[in-house]
């Protein structure tokens, strides 16, 4: 069957069986194995995509249904003068390790820092949006503080805020 | 796993996918959400001979309130639930329920009426239809039709549903002006299915419960509403110890089964913690002493 794929901004034909997972026309047709794929039935959240902006499983979505949409991978995070916010983030709190399910992470929170930009301040929100993909390495203390991190920066607060000591005189 | 092969078809609007259904239902499955559908093919428990994708049908996306009833179309996402703030106390009930609902990737994808479809006892949505007399709306072979939740739900994953009909929307009773809502869960993890569920409506009026609804997931086979509970309260001032018989009731009208986490004797006791905490909690927003 065939599908046109739209994949960070590039077009791509393929044809493909209908049980195709789009998580499998990304890693195996199109070859962007940035995309992990951990259980393959929507609980690790490791192949997390974005779809028109919002985060889903691609695990759980045919590659026949994504015709026509916006797909954005981990492939396509990164801009010409360097990595995305998020990934830096990432990298300065240390908030991976094996870094297997960190496309997924990625992923997640570029979609819901998109869509709620302020995220960092509700603490139970944020622990809700990560509590959505398994990362067995890092316990999740680093990726919270990387999601804060990158919201800082991606509001354009500057990352210092972020790493004032509790307690400390803030002026 | 990967899932067993299938023919896929996208048709456009509902009378193409009644004609499809109509020629290949008992081999068929629709696919709305598929947050569902899609883990049953990956565990190869569905091997349907044919798909048929419903997302790009028009129409189906839209949640409309009108003087009696709440309309969620068939393709309205958990996520839409989730952000509801059309003027009716349900959808105050929709906004905490639906958090408990997978994850915000499987929310963003997946439908309340999918979740009607597929039955599973321990559905939050299933619990909240069969409370609110919510009529699920199909269209097939023979025309529309449309089915109270009561005679809805037929056991685990089944429903009265015929394999050549089609699940259009789900139309929910508006509760009276001024009636609030209280939902509780347990659970053993974040991400779990819930143990037991309990949701509550209910009006107070001149110090007296006059409207009451209490709905039970994973308390049977299938979703269950506690009118036993329900014709205690109602007329009676919400008292404490009102409240925890009609709790006490609820859980007696459940029918929960043994499962290795949870004995029945223990989901009882579970059940009835979650609709005392519902009916003080709907009580107290309400303002009642």
């Amino acid at each position: 069957m065939n599908v046109q794929l739209t994949v960070n901004g590039g077009t791509h034909r393929l044809d493909v069986e209908p049980r195709t997972s789009l998580a499998d026309a990304l890693r195996d047709r199109l070859g962007l194995t940035g995309t992990t794929l951990g259980c393959e039935h929507g609980v690790c959240g490791s192949c997390t995509v974005l779809v028109d902006g919002t985060a889903v499983r691609s695990c759980l979505v045919l590659a026949v249904q994504a015709g026509g949409a916006d797909i954005r991978t981990v492939e396509g995070l990164a801009g010409e003068d360097g990595p995305h916010p998020l990934q830096e983030a990432f990298a300065a709190e240390h908030a991976l390790q094996c870094g297997f399910c960190t496309p997924g992470f990625l992923m997640l929170l570029a979609g819901a820092l998109a869509e709620e930009p302020d995220l960092d301040h509700d603490e139970r929100r944020l622990n809700e949006i990560l509590a959505s993909n398994l990362c067995r390495c890092t316990g999740y203390a680093g990726i919270r503080r990387a999601a804060a991190r990158a919201a800082a920066a991606l509001r354009g607060d500057g990352a210092a805020a972020v790493h004032e000591p509790e307690g400390g005189s803030a002026s | 796993m990967k899932p067993p092969q299938f023919d896929y078809v996208a048709p456009a609007s509902v009378p193409e996918a009644v004609a499809v259904l109509a020629e290949r239902g008992p081999h068929s499955r629709v696919l709305a959400g598929g947050q569902s559908l899609l883990i049953e093919l990956r565990y190869r428990t569905a091997r349907p001979a044919l798909v048929v994708d419903v997302n790009r049908i028009p129409g189906l996306s839209d949640i409309t309130v009108d003087d009696g009833s709440v309309h969620v179309g068939a393709l309205v996402r958990h996520a839409q639930l989730e952000r509801a703030r059309f003027d009716d106390p349900l959808a105050g009930l929709f906004r905490q329920v639906a958090p408990y609902v997978a994850h915000p990737p499987v929310r963003a994808r997946g439908t309340f009426a999918g979740s009607l479809a597929w039955a599973h006892p321990a559905s939050e949505w299933c619990a909240l239809a069969m409370a609110l007399d919510a009529g699920i709306e199909l269209d097939g072979p023979s025309g529309p039709r449309r089915v109270p939740a009561a005679s809805w739900f037929r056991g685990p994953f089944a429903t009265a549903c015929l394999p050549e009909e089609l699940v259009t929307g789900v139309r929910l009773p508006r509760p009276p002006a001024g009636a609030v809502a209280a939902f509780a869960e347990h659970r053993r993890t974040h991400g779990s299915f819930a143990l037991a569920a309990a949701l509550v409506m209910l009006r107070v009026s001149e110090g007296r419960v006059d409207w009451v609804r209490v709905g039970l997931a994973n308390a049977a086979d299938v979703p269950l509403r506690a009118v036993e509970a329900e014709r205690l309260i109602t007329g009676e001032p919400p008292q404490p110890d009102l409240l925890a018989q009609a709790a006490a009731r609820a859980a007696a009208e459940a029918d929960p089964p043994d499962e290795p986490h949870a004995p029945a004797a223990y989901r009882r006791h579970a059940l009835a913690t979650l609709v005392r905490r519902c009916l003080t909690r709907a009580v107290e927003t309400a303002g009642a002493p």
